[in-house]
Parts: C-alpha cells; sequence; structure tokens
C-alpha cells in the first residue's frame, strides 16, 4: 500500500474533522449539551460542523444566544433567519430580563456595557435548563487566557474557571465526567486562528452578517478606536459622531465592539485583509479586553464564554 | 489554500530558553502582532529590560505566570508559512514535568528538545527525549542552544550532538533526530542561517519543521480503525426515517465502499453500503477524516465498538499490560479502582499490579514499587469490565492510549499506553 497515493488532508480538513470529532463526544457524553450561537462569525461555524457532524437528523441539542439588547440589529436579523433556515430550536437568555428581576446591575456612565453581565445571564439559563456542556466558539489565538484552555473545559458548581488546576487532556481522548450542578465549556475551534475561521467560511461559501462587510456607518473615536454610534449613545466631551466606512472583525456588544477602516467589501477581500493584518482582533476591536492585562482571564474564571 | 498542519512540542525549564526559541519563532516568521508586541514592549520595560524585547513574554499567559515569571501549563501558540500551519504545545519544564511534557506529546507530529550548550546535557533534556520517544514520536529535533555563549564553538556542538546520541541509541521507537546549533536569543539558525556558524551546514529549525514528514498521527498507510462515536438515526425528519448511520473519525489507515469489514468486540461481519459526509458520498475515505458509514446489513451496533477490515483486526482483551503516566497526588495502589477511556469506549478498570518503574534517570526500569507516586511512569497489569478493542501504542497511537479517570474527583489521573494484552 502506498502512502503517497493518498494525499495529506488540508489544514482546514483536518481542524473540520478534529470539531466534528469532539463536536459527538459532547453529544455522547453528555445529556443536556446546548449551542451558544451569536450570530458571530466564529459561532456561525460552530453551525456549520453541527451539521456535518449530525445530519440528516437535527442537532442533539438546542442554540442559545445571550442577548445583551444592546445588539447590532443586521445581526439578530440574520441569527434568525439562519436559525429558521437550519429548523433548530433557538433559546434567547436576555440581560434585560435579568436585569430586571435584580439578578443584574445595569452600568451607568458613558462607558457602560452590558458585556460583563452577560456573565449572571448565561450561568442563570444554564442553571435554569440544567445544561450539563456548552459549546462556544472561542479559540487559543484569540488572547493570552484563552491560550491555556482546554478544548473540553471544566466548570465548577459556581461556573468558575480554575486556570491552574485543570484536567490534563491528551490525545483526543476527553473526560466527560461531571458531577451534578457542574458543566463543561468544550471549544471546537479551540486550534483555529482567525484567519482558518475566515478561509472556512470562504470554503463553505457561508452567509455571515453584513457588517463583516465594509460599509458606512456613523461613529465616533473613543480609546483609538472606532465606536457605532446608536440611539441613547452617551458620548464624551471632545468626542463627536462621523461618517466612516468600516467593517467589524468581532460581533459583541454594541456598546464595546470597535470597527476597523476597511474597504474588505467581499469574503476574497476580507480572507486576504486578514492574512495580511499586524493587529489581533481582540487587541483592535474589543474594549472589554483593555481594562487590565488579565481582563479576560478574570471574566472567564467567573464564568464568561 | 492547502496547507497541511504539523504540531510539535518543546519542553524545557524555565533557564534553557525554551520560551525565548518559540518567541523567536513566531517574531521572525512575522506571527507577532503590534499589539502583541507591545503588550511585550511595556512588560520588558517594567521589568528592567534594556531596551531588548524579552521574547519569552510572548508566551506568558496567565496572571500568576506573569507575577511569577513562570508558567503553569501547556499552552498552545500557532503559526503559519506559506508551506505549513503549525501548532505548538508548548510545555513548562519545571512544575508537573512529566504531566505535561506527557500531555504535550500525545497529540505531536515532532518533537523539539532543547539543550543549552553551556550546561551540557542535562536530565531535564534526557527526561523530554524520553517521554518524547515513549509517546511514540519518530522525529526529534535536537536544538543545541545558547550557541552565542559558547563563542559558536563546533566543538563545544560536536561534542554534545555524541554526548547525546550515545544517550539517545537506548531510545526506542525514534525514527530520525536532527541536531541543530542555535542562539533563539539573536535568531541564529532558528529561521535565519546563522552567518557565525558556516561550519553547520544543516537545515535552520524552522527550515527543517516545514520539511519533516507529518500526518503520523493518523497514519493512512496502516489497519483501518473506525471507533463508532455516535449513531444519526433521525426519528422523524422526512424522507430520512430509514437512515441509520455510524458516525467517527477514522482513526488511521482507510475504507472503501463495498468492502466487507467487522466490527468488535462482537465480530459481526458485514459490507460498507455508504460512506456519507455532510459534502456527499464518498468512494473511500481516509485518516483522520469524520465521517458516517452506512453497512449493508442492520447489525446492532453501538458507541465503543469499533469498525475494521476482518484480516486486519486489532485486538480484544479484558486484561492488558500498560505503561502509566501518573498525574496526580494520590498514589496508583494495587487493586484500585477507575474508570477507564479508550477510543470511544469507557469502561470500570481495576489495577491488579504495579509491576516496574520507569527510571527516566537511566532510563532503566526499576523493580515494582508497589505503587505509582506522581510523575512517574510505570508497567501496570489491569483488568477492565468489558472487553477493549485496541492495538499496542507501539503500532497505532489511537487505539493504543487510554487515560484513567477517578471515580469519585472525575479527576483524570493516568495516562495509559498499551503494550499487550496480559
Amino acid at each position: 500500500m502506498s502512502v503517497a497515493a493518498r494525499p495529506q488532508l488540508s489544514h482546514l480538513r483536518a481542524l473540520e474533522s478534529e470539531a466534528i470529532h469532539v463536536m459527538r463526544e459532547v453529544a455522547a457524553e453528555f445529556e443536556r449539551p446546548v449551542l451558544l450561537f451569536s450570530g458571530g462569525k466564529d459561532s456561525i461555524v460552530l453551525l456549520r460542523l453541527a451539521e456535518k457532524a449530525f445530519r440528516p437528523a437535527p442537532f442533539p441539542f438546542p442554540l442559545m444566544h445571550v442577548d445583551t439588547g444592546h445588539n447590532f440589529p443586521e445581526v439578530i436579523e440574520y441569527r434568525d433567519r439562519r436559525v429558521a433556515e437550519l429548523g433548530e430550536r433557538l433559546i434567547v437568555a436576555s440581560v434585560q430580563d435579568s436585569i430586571d428581576s435584580g439578578r443584574a446591575v445595569e452600568e451607568t456612565g458613558p462607558r457602560a456595557s452590558r458585556n460583563r453581565l452577560q456573565t449572571v445571564t448565561l450561568l442563570d439559563a444554564i442553571a435554569e435548563h440544567g445544561f450539563d456542556a456548552a459549546f462556544g466558539g472561542a479559540r487559543r489565538d484569540e488572547e493570552r487566557a484563552r491560550a491555556k484552555e482546554r478544548i473540553m473545559s471544566f466548570r465548577d458548581d459556581f461556573g468558575q474557571w480554575d486556570p491552574k488546576n485543570q484536567r490534563p487532556e491528551l490525545w483526543n481522548l476527553y473526560n466527560g465526567r461531571i458531577a451534578k450542578g457542574e458543566h463543561v465549556r468544550v471549544f471546537p475551534l479551540s486550534n483555529w486562528t482567525e484567519l482558518d475561521v475566515w478561509e472556512y467560511i470562504d470554503q463553505e461559501q457561508l452567509e455571515v452578517p453584513l457588517i463583516y462587510f465594509a460599509h458606512e456607518r456613523k461613529v465616533f473615536k473613543r480609546d483609538g478606536m472606532l465606536y457605532a454610534w446608536r440611539e441613547g449613545t452617551e458620548l464624551i466631551e471632545g468626542e463627536e459622531t462621523f461618517d466612516a466606512t468600516v467593517r467589524y472583525r468581532t460581533v459583541g456588544d454594541m456598546s464595546c465592539t470597535g470597527g476597523v477602516q476597511s474597504s474588505a467589501a467581499t469574503l476574497e477581500e476580507v480572507v486576504l485583509e486578514i492574512a495580511a493584518t499586524r493587529i489581533t482582533e481582540r487587541g483592535e476591536t474589543r474594549a472589554d479586553d483593555r481594562v487590565s492585562e488579565a481582563a479576560m482571564e478574570d471574566r472567564k474564571k467567573a464564568g464568561y464564554f | 489554500m492547502t496547507l497541511d498542519l504539523l504540531r510539535f512540542t518543546t519542553a524545557g525549564s524555565v533557564d534553557d530558553g525554551k520560551s525565548t526559541l518559540i518567541g523567536r519563532l513566531l517574531y521572525d516568521s512575522k506571527q507577532v502582532f503590534e499589539d502583541q508586541l507591545e503588550h511585550v514592549a511595556q512588560a520588558s520595560e517594567r521589568r528592567g529590560g534594556e531596551g531588548a524585547l524579552d521574547l519569552a513574554l510572548l508566551t506568558d499567559g496567565l496572571r500568576a505566570e506573569r507575577e511569577q515569571g513562570i508558567t503553569i501549563d501547556v499552552a498552545y501558540r500557532y503559526f503559519a508559512t506559506a508551506k505549513r500551519r503549525f501548532i505548538i504545545a508548548d510545555c513548562p519544564g519545571h512544575r508537573q514535568y512529566t504531566r505535561n511534557m506527557v500531555t504535550g506529546a500525545s497529540t505531536a507530529d515532532v518533537s523539539v528538545v532543547l539543550i543549552d550548550a553551556r550546561r551540557g546535557v542535562l536530565e531535564q533534556s534526557k527526561r523530554h527525549a524520553f517521554i518524547s520517544a515513549l509517546l511514540g514520536i519518530p522525529e526529534m529535533v535536537v536544538a543545541i542552544n545558547k550557541m552565542d555563549l559558547v563563542d559558536y564553538s563546533q566543538e563545544r556542538y560536536e561534542e554534545l550532538v555524541a554526548e547525546f546520541a550515545g544517550f539517545a541509541e537506548k531510545l526506542t521507537g525514534v525514527k530520525s533526530i536532527a541536531y541543530i546549533p542555535m542562539s533563539a536569543l539573536n535568531g541564529d539558525n532558528v529561521v535565519e542561517r546563522s552567518e557565525l556558524m558556516s561550519w553547520y551546514d544543516g537545515p535552520v529549525l524552522l527550515d527543517l519543521l516545514e520539511q519533516v514528514e507529518v500526518a503520523y498521527d493518523h497514519p493512512n498507510d496502516k489497519p483501518a480503525r473506525f471507533p463508532v462515536q455516535w449513531v444519526i438515526r433521525p426519528a422523524s425528519a422526512a424522507g430520512v426515517e430509514d437512515y441509520r448511520g455510524y458516525s467517527g473519525q477514522l482513526a488511521s489507515g482507510a475504507l472503501k465502499r463495498g468492502e466487507e469489514i467487522m466490527v468488535l468486540p462482537g465480530g459481526g461481519r458485514t459490507r460498507i453500503a455508504a460512506i456519507d459526509t455532510y459534502d456527499g458520498e464518498l468512494e473511500e475515505a481516509m485518516a483522520p477524516m469524520s465521517l458516517t458509514l452506512r453497512l449493508q446489513d442492520e447489525l446492532d451496533i453501538s458507541r465503543g465498538e469499533l469498525i475494521c477490515h476482518p484480516e486486519e483486526a486489532p485486538l480484544v482483551a479484558r486484561e492488558l499490560e500498560a505503561d502509566i503516566c501518573w498525574m496526580t497526588d494520590e498514589l496508583l495502589r494495587p487493586r484500585s479502582r477507575y474508570v477507564i477511556k479508550q477510543t470511544s469506549r469507557s469502561a470500570v478498570a481495576v489495577v491488579d499490579a504495579v509491576e516496574d518503574l520507569l527510571d527516566v534517570h537511566t532510563l532503566e526500569r526499576v523493580a515494582a514499587p508497589q505503587e505509582l507516586g506522581l510523575n512517574d511512569i510505570g508497567r501496570v497489569h489491569l483488568r477492565t469490565s468489558t472487553p477493549l478493542v485496541f492495538d499496542p501504542y507501539t503500532s497505532n497511537r489511537r487505539t493504543g492510549s487510554f487515560i484513567l479517570i477517578d471515580e469519585t474527583s472525575n479527576r483524570t489521573v493516568g495516562a495509559g499506553m498499551i503494550a499487550a494484552a496480559a
């Protein structure tokens, strides 16, 4: 038998196969998994991988969106359309409900963000529905703390991550055993980079929300980033709005996600732009990671995505 | 763009320049982003660096690591060149060293062993080479680092090569060892060829990593092994009521439509009716593809069973001999019970006896210690509640490996490599 006769799988196919393997392991070993779907590029890839893992059957888990109420309208429109196309069930866990019920307290001032509050809503929803595994689209290349994250990552009954005391993860053997009240976060895209995600979206010809492509928008500049202006935005003295051609590299809460000046209007142009970029996606666009050196680590320990 | 993927591991202690080497690979291959660089520049300054970037800081992730100047856990790094995509399993050496090295090595195609040219072949480097060999990594690169501190001496380099080669004769399973003299700090022979060591005419590290043969982890010239993970049987979807597919990731080898297959441990036989993927049916599939098989006859197959060719069957047994790397403070004692997970199969395992302990200093097996402690590696005799379907680890990494899980704490406590049926 000749080895050379069988070509190597491309790196995207190898990453895809690894992710499908992870998703099937979780479906088989957990009672109530859920897939966190935000309408962002990474969770869009997760949905395609779930189709590849489980079709022609329906997904063995529902989808869930933690909704800050401060979304880009284009993303919510996309989310609902995509869920309807797939014929799967979507749960919306609302940060507004957490605030209304007194579980979370709204930040105030011009820099107020609901980013941190999402953790409360997420953990409450996991407890309410009895979820024991939650798929997320996080990648290790995104951020320093995430480079240390397991593919299947244990959370105690407070939803906390203990980075110094993680289960060793060997070969492709995942330890899915937990006690009641505990859960795992599962990151099938752990080994993917931002460029892999875009190349995959291009390869699979996946639709993404329009805010990922260059468009004209009313923005204002803060801390060196361009934020979308929307009804109710409080400007700090000296800030003013102006029109700019931007696109988004990440999709998060409008209040903490910055756009980048870009003319990339097609998938191909986005792939080229990402291949040439010299700044990480979170460094360029996420105010939530700039709070301190260990901002992501602290939020993750508390139960963030 | 169709690049392939190479996974390699590095291990070492704080001082031997491992983090600097990784930082140098990322930096010189232009994989460091401006905001990361700014972060490193600021952190270097705070620590009193004299203008030079401390590339080691690129790899420090957690708050405690930055505060204490240590690395706590295996971290994964990603970079790409025009030829290949790379995943580095970056294993800290000084704490939980064996556990970290075993974890990093378990998914690697290549191992990069660091040697400090001043200090010579230390125990740490030997241990890393030994674990790489034990974990079945066939390609080893020995990076003789800090050549700048020995005046780029060819004589010193050759002395170290000879010393390491003498030690490596005792390692089994290593296919090839390449030696490279380098200075990660100054970038000599990492990505750029060193002008100060013109006497060296071999490849620089990155060239070597770009050229080495991969796919060792999912070899497709080996017998087909398809552990069933999940059965797809849509209950209600219109038009597919009769669909019954067996899903999994091909661990090794290749499968073709129409071929006769056998299902273990039961032994039932049938033919492959179709190889399904979301992107359409395939005539032939190869490792490491994830796929769904439909079979000609209705066999009652569930998760944990393994599909193979009848003439190339793996072993089926309830008693095994295995090497175990122990990963927790509580000792592994004879007659202890654990959950064993091997391929997609879980069972209860009882360790009947600890037969010997591997001395990582001498590479010799010493008499039974009765128990294994944290970071010990030893041979055990195991019994399982249901038969396992496996190959010896030395012939198949995917079907020859397992983990042991503590039934009470649910922690992963041991990593196992099957030697033989007992």
